[in-house]
């Protein structure tokens, strides 16, 4: 529904930059996942069935697999190893999935209400217990039904793990390919978390830089260079309208939404180097937090919004300090290996994930606040912008990989690597939307 | 863009590109329309360039439009500090000319983090400029941090080009 309001907003602005809310058919991105460690639950996903029309246009079951499967957390059966294919309650019989060795069972049914209209019911089933676990119902349009299993996904992650899964979720991230007629092509882009549903949100020919969430995911900051100089701006992912955040002389650079959504951290060098400010949205004062002639960039927000951390060269080469988000003293946080970068906080606050160098290696890492100790995640060499998905148990970062920028994440455990690719062109600077709370069952389904 | 373009090809004139061909190798041709995306070139003479007062050293300086750094510094070495300094003669020479002092790193390390390094790389050479007479408010410093490598490699010999701040007017 959101989408079908956005279609109509075309933004053509001139210096060669096109806002674009059009979903096009943008490259997609393609996940490959390249270690799964350990063996997950295992649960039977069965095929939904289909009611009101011969064919749907999504296979919701085969979204939520793909997702649970990518999480590492659970094993998803094989289809063709079914005894049965229960579409409803009444037809469930848990013997046949003891003898598979499923622990989970979830079924689920797709009815057409209208063209295009479509209602999802699941029931996610204790195979053991013989019990359900969860009921819920959507109605939805056909553009909607993959954000449908990835919030079933969720549901499931939730039940079964006892923590919120982060499938129907988002990813903002640059790309950059070959140019038609020549030169190169930004584009700022947004995507389901599984790679699904690219959108472009801005096109241009000089780099683009830096997106960054508003807590409600309505907005991303960026920095573009389509005036010649890195300038802020922030965009509404909607509608597509957008406004200038900065502009000043020199830098503008580095925006990090304040938790509340009221504030934006961002880094100028209009004094002369780069500061660390944070600009109250609502009438854009600025207030300086950083006061000194190294380089203070990449602020970060703590969860609770008291603390801001950030990259500063200060000490000699660039390591990760902290301070207040009103400003005042300046403490440093990282102490082992000599360079350490562009920290971001976990959800619940205990841990930064940041770039750290070792041995002329760049590695996405996380720092844990209270041990002060550092772990490397990676074995890949140039990761940059590592951030938590919103759940907090897989960290998206970008890297090389055979010549080129990919996306890469790793789970909290490190247990399971994923790669996601361009079919052609570099991808980077990843930033993980809030969880979605878009959509919302009509109704729970009761056994 | 025009302005860019004709002072490309008086310092063509100026360094005396006929080396390669003798006394008239350099034949001033029809300027050439924009959009085609065709090498710069001009018409005529250019006022103001006194092409003779420069040495051959000068002139290998001049034709120097890079200076390098080495890894997370914005220190100039001696051979960038003569780079500057016969940049800063010519632009001394001819105070017409406005100057962009344009920063960059290589890839490693972090986005935000390489956008100041690449500011403090074009500071650091406006403030040599300055101490050599060019006045600040000829001169314009962007940083473009990683952002346009001109080398695509992912290996020392081409970080060590993309580490740079490009002197242009």
């Amino acid at each position: 529904m959101v989408l079908s309001v956005a279609r109509k907003f075309l933004f053509v602005l001139p210096l060669g930059v096109l806002l674009l809310w059009v979903p096009r058919a943008s490259a997609i991105l393609t996940i490959e996942i390249t270690q799964s460690l350990g063996t997950g639950m295992p649960i039977a996903i069965v095929p939904f069935g289909v009611t009101g029309t011969a064919k749907l246009p999504e296979d919701v079951a085969a979204v939520i697999e793909a997702d649970l499967a990518r999480s590492g957390r659970f094993t998803a059966l094989a289809r063709k190893d079914f005894l049965s294919t229960p579409r409803a309650p009444g037809e469930v019989n848990f013997k046949d999935w003891r003898l598979v060795k499923a622990e989970a069972l979830v079924i689920g049914n797709v009815q057409q209400l209208a063209p295009g209209r479509f209602q999802v019911d699941f029931r996610l089933y204790d195979v053991f217990k013989e019990t359900q676990l969860a009921g819920y119902q959507y109605v939805v349009g056909a553009d909607l039904l993959r954000m449908v299993g990835h919030q079933i996904a969720d549901v499931i992650h939730e039940k079964l793990t006892g923590e919120p899964g982060a499938f129907n979720t988002r990813v903002a991230y640059v790309t950059k390919e070959s140019a038609a007629r020549g030169g190169v092509v930004f584009k700022l882009q947004i995507a389901d978390s599984d790679g699904y549903n690219p959108t472009t949100i801005l096109s241009s020919a000089e780099p683009i830089m830096s997106p960054a969430w508003s807590p409600d995911g309505t907005q991303l900051a960026y920095v573009s260079f389509e005036q010649k100089r890195p300038v802020l701006y922030a965009q509404n992912v909607i509608y597509g309208s957008r406004t200038k955040i900065a502009e000043f002389r020199g830098i503008n650079s580095a925006p990090a939404w304040s938790p509340d959504g009221t504030r934006l951290a961002l880094v100028l060098s209009k004094d002369g180097n780069a500061e660390i400010y944070v600009m109250t949205l609502a009438d854009k004062s600025l207030r300086r937090l950083t006061q000194h002639p190294a380089i203070d960039t990449e602020p970060a927000w703590s969860p609770d919004g008291r603390h801001i951390v950030f990259t500063s060269d200060r000490s000699g080469p660039p390591q990760i300090f902290r301070m207040r988000s009103d400003g005042g003293a300046v403490e440093r946080l990282t102490f082992e290996g000599s360079y350490n970068a562009r920290a971001s906080y976990s959800p619940d606050g205990s841990q930064l994930t940041l770039v750290t160098r070792v041995g002329g290696r760049y590695h996405a890492a996380i720092f844990d606040l209270k041990r002060s100790a550092l772990q490397v995640l990676t074995d890949t060499e140039l990761d940059e912008s590592p951030t938590f998905a919103p759940n907090g148990r897989i960290i998206l970062y970008a890297t090389a990989h055979r010549g080129r920028g990919v996306l890469a994440s790793v789970s909290a455990d490190g247990r399971v690597r994923q790669l996601l690719k361009l079919q052609e062109g570099d991808v980077r600077e990843p930033s993980w939307s809030p969880f979605n709370r878009q959509l919302q069952p009509t109704q729970g389904v009761k056994q | 863009m025009k302005m860019k373009l004709w002072h490309a090809v008086v310092l063509a004139l100026a360094l005396g590109l006929s080396a390669c061909g003798g006394d008239t190798a350099v034949q001033p041709t029809p300027s050439v329309d924009d959009q085609t995306g065709a090498e710069p070139s001009g018409t005529g003479a250019q006022p103001g360039v006194d092409g003779a007062a420069l040495t051959d050293q000068d002139r290998a300086a001049l034709s120097q439009r890079r200076v390098y750094f080495a890894f997370d510094s914005s220190a100039i070495d001696d051979e960038n500090r003569r780079v500057i300094e016969a940049h800063a003669a010519h632009l001394t020479a001819n105070p017409q000319l406005k100057l962009v002092l344009e920063g960059h790193t290589d890839e490693r390390g972090t986005r935000e983090y390489n956008l100041a390094l690449g500011e403090r790389r074009a500071q650091s050479v406006e403030r040599m400029m300055r101490v050599l007479g060019v006045s600040a408010d000829r001169i314009r410093t962007v940083s473009y941090g990683e952002e346009k490598p001109v080398a695509l490699d992912h290996n020392e010999s081409a970080w060590r080009l993309n580490r740079r701040v490009e002197i242009m007017y």
